[in-house]
């Protein structure tokens, strides 16, 4: 069957990549160009200026700000989301005990892992526009709730000390039902019998997620959080939708600025470029790091 | 294969197809050039066609599809249909009006009339100063098409050119005329016995009455503070003159922190330090905070004209809405209470490059006719530049006070354009700065200090084209 297999995957394999060529590695390559002209976005004419760009966007103390807060998300939303992530996937399909013996998930398992992933469902600016909403300082539902048992009621995403932390909470609560489900979904490949041998010893749960469950399931929580530092680089949707950057650039992040001096107040489209390319390379190396400081000795079940 | 081999040999192959997306890139701003300008559509100047339009060229139309809505222009598309029968007319309409174009511009293939407005917005500095934007000189100096014996410059309100006008070239039509001021329901203050304040003193002690009603003064657009600028630098231009102004949008250095402004600044601080000001407003984006007005949980808002269709959905019936002049700081004020901001909006632009040019200011001339501009007015329920548009419409009460304040105010009348010159200035940098103030996380030097700095940042851009205007 040797000779039948390369025309198969020529096949297959000729017209996604050209797709990919043309519709994603060329406006990659088309963005290092443009950051290095100072183009105004709406005529043929662009002037080459070399790496001038770069050199501004070394000194604006706005896109430092708006890296400032990327780093901040990129530091906190992995951590939260996986795990949150991982505790509530574990008492989803092993948290039951109950002395018996066996390993179940808690009561209303399949409750809980359709409501978690109900956020999943939404799209990011409807979920945006929701927790608006509830942040609502006057009819909102958060600060009903906090008036109702006598608790003073902040502004929410009016108050730069809270507005990047408002959104930051809507970040992880958006993304852990799907990390849920992946978490789910790895531990169901976990071998029943290692986790009933535990449990004839007598490891308590925290011992089982520390010591087994985390271990077994590494090569998907490094998926995860690959996937989490990306998002947490990006934020743009929701950032753009329930703060717009504000108050006072509070809440700013890279993807906004780069919208902003692109579409936005301005049409400096070589120096959102540069922005871009920056980006680009910040996105990258925070994958590879990823899979580096996350390399461990991969398990195999038989 | 794990996924490690499959990632690197991605990479790999991302690699080899360089050279090939090589050839592919600069495609975004290589298209183009100047060698299509001789395939415009040019017809013979006469009297009856001043702007010399080709009578079967086809005519491109883009609207931005927000609060206006289509159908106006659709109305006019008709208008201009039944003087050129063989035009082939292509409407379309987008809230996306940057992101739809951005290429056609690039291309060199714009269409031949755009409304650019919206929160998409085209940016005026960048277009200006790519000479993307044809000049409508000709359209100013040819004959209106149903007011006989005036030009199309002649039937227009005072202000209307000036604001579209970039170094003395007239380059954008705004369309709509718009007066920005401090609204307030003419039901709730007869209800309670209140009148509208017309010294800042007065207006004080009114914010002190209605607070002590269970009503909060004010409210505002916490999420779009400069809304807020609007009151506060019409109060500093009335107390030192429209010079404040033009200093303000000619860079001038200090402009921010002129006498004007700071008494400004000073005043309206006011109501923040004795909390007129609604709780939680700075949370609020301005549909939220124009709701809680509409609502009656505050007594005053800033707004433009476009408030009263804005709210239509919420408003109660018999709310009444009625603008109003910012207060006067004293019997200082260079210019009288009743005057008011007023300004040409919504803006249209040929783009310099359109196949149809003469039809896209022909397009102009027909919007600019008593007939298209009374359509538009009682379609939309709003003013248009051209002068007496509104009679024989029946105008909604909210803009029926609008030209009644328009009409008080007169000559004294005043406007500021740096948000147009420098659209970042005002939608990001003063944004912010009247965020700080409003909430009372800074004080009045501060807050001038903060909007001196954004000003003096885009006088230091280079990149940044640079306008004057005299008076």
């Amino acid at each position: 069957m040797r000779h039948g297999k390369y025309p198969l995957i020529v096949t297959f394999l000729v017209p996604p990549v050209l797709l990919y060529v043309i519709f994603v590695v060329s406006p990659y390559l088309q963005a290092f160009q443009i950051s290095t002209t100072d183009w105004l976005g709406y005529s043929a004419e662009a002037d080459p200026v070399g790496l001038a760009n770069f050199e501004t966007l070394l000194h604006d103390g706005r896109v430092w700000n708006a890296l400032k807060n990327n780093a901040l998300l990129l530091a906190i939303v992995p951590v939260l989301t996986i795990g949150l992530g991982l505790f509530f996937a574990t008492m989803l399909s092993m948290g039951g005990r109950k002395g018996r013996a066996g390993v179940t998930g808690v009561r209303g398992t399949a409750v809980y892992r359709m409501v978690y992933f109900f956020p999943q469902v939404l799209s990011v600016v409807i979920i945006a526009l929701l927790w608006k909403e509830v942040y609502h300082p006057n009819s909102g539902l958060l600060n009903g709730a906090l008036r109702a048992v006598g608790l003073p009621a902040p502004t929410w995403l009016g108050d730069p000390r809270t507005a990047f932390w408002c959104v930051l909470a809507v970040m992880v609560w958006a993304n852990v039902g799907f990390y849920v489900v992946l978490f789910g979904a790895a531990m169901s490949a976990i071998p029943r019998d290692i986790y009933e041998a535990v449990l004839l010893d007598g490891a308590s749960r925290w011992t089982t997620l520390r010591r087994i469950t985390i271990p077994l399931l590494w090569d998907t929580v490094q998926v995860g959080w690959i996937y989490l530092a990306i998002a947490a680089l990006d934020g743009f949707i929701l950032i753009q939708q329930m703060t717009n950057g504000g108050p006072n650039f509070s809440s700013d992040v890279i993807g906004l600025r780069m919208y902003e001096t692109a579409f936005g107040s301005e049409s400096k489209f070589g120096y959102a470029s540069a922005i871009g390319v920056v980006l680009f390379f910040l996105t990258l190396s925070v994958a590879v790091l990823a899979l580096r400081a996350a390399r461990r000795d991969r398990i195999e079940y038989s | 294969m794990n996924r490690r081999d499959i990632l690197r040999r991605t990479a790999a192959a991302g690699l080899l197809a360089t050279p090939a997306a090589g050839l592919l890139a600069g495609c975004a701003t290589g298209g183009g050039g100047d060698d299509d300008a001789g395939d415009t559509y040019k017809g013979t100047k006469s009297d009856q066609n001043p702007l010399g339009v080709k009578e079967d060229a086809p005519l491109e139309v883009v609207i931005f599809n927000g609060g206006f809505g289509e159908e106006y222009a659709k109305a006019h598309e008709a208008m201009y249909k039944e003087k050129y029968p063989k035009a082939e007319i292509k409407h379309s309409a987008t809230q996306e009006i940057n992101k739809t174009l951005q290429p056609r511009f690039v291309d060199g293939t714009p269409p031949d009339v755009v409304n650019n407005s919206g929160a998409g917005q085209i940016d005026f500095n960048g277009l200006v100063s790519q000479n993307a934007i044809a000049d409508l000189g000709d359209l100013l100096n040819a004959p209106s098409l149903d007011i006989p014996g005036k030009t199309v410059k002649d039937t227009l309100l005072p202000g209307a050119v000036e604001v579209g006008s970039y170094d003395g070239k007239f380059l954008v039509l705004n369309y709509t005329y718009t007066a920005y001021g401090i609204w307030h329901s003419t039901k709730l203050f007869a209800d309670r016995g209140w009148s509208y304040a017309k010294t800042w003193d007065e207006h004080i002690a009114l914010c002190k009455q209605i607070k002590a009603a269970g009503i909060a003064p004010w409210t505002y657009a916490g999420k779009h503070p400069r809304y807020m600028s609007w009151p506060l630098i019409a109060t500093a231009i009335k107390f030192g003159g429209p010079s404040v102004a033009t200093a303000i949008d000619n860079l001038e250095p200090n402009a921010w922190k002129s006498d004007a402004m700071k008494a400004a600044a000073d005043a309206w601080h006011q109501i923040v330090k004795d909390k007129y000001i609604l709780d939680g407003s700075p949370g609020l984006d301005h549909v939220q905070s124009q709701t809680a007005w509409c609502q009656g949980k505050a007594a005053f808002i800033s707004c433009g004209s476009w408030l009263e269709s804005e709210q239509k959905k919420v408003t109660p019936e018999g709310f009444n809405m009625t603008i109003q002049p910012t207060p006067s700081l004293g019997s200082g004020d260079k210019l009288p209470f009743e005057a008011i901001r007023g300004t040409a909006g919504e803006p249209f632009m040929v783009p310099a490059k359109a196949k149809n040019l003469a039809g896209g200011l022909e397009y102009f001339r027909v919007m600019l006719s008593k007939k298209g501009a009374q359509d538009f007015t009682r379609k939309v329920s709003s003013l248009t530049i051209v002068a007496g548009s509104t009679e024989g419409v029946d105008l909604p009460f909210g803009l029926a006070s609008v030209v009644k304040a328009l009409d008080a105010s007169g000559s004294n009348g005043f406007n500021w354009v740096y948000n147009n010159y420098y659209r970042k200035l005002e939608r990001e940098l003063v944004d912010a700065a009247c965020g700080e103030f409003f909430s009372g996380r800074i004080g009045p030097a501060e807050f001038l200090d903060q909007c001196q700095k954004g000003a003096d940042s885009i006088a230091q851009d280079s990149s940044i084209k640079k306008y004057k205007r005299t008076a």
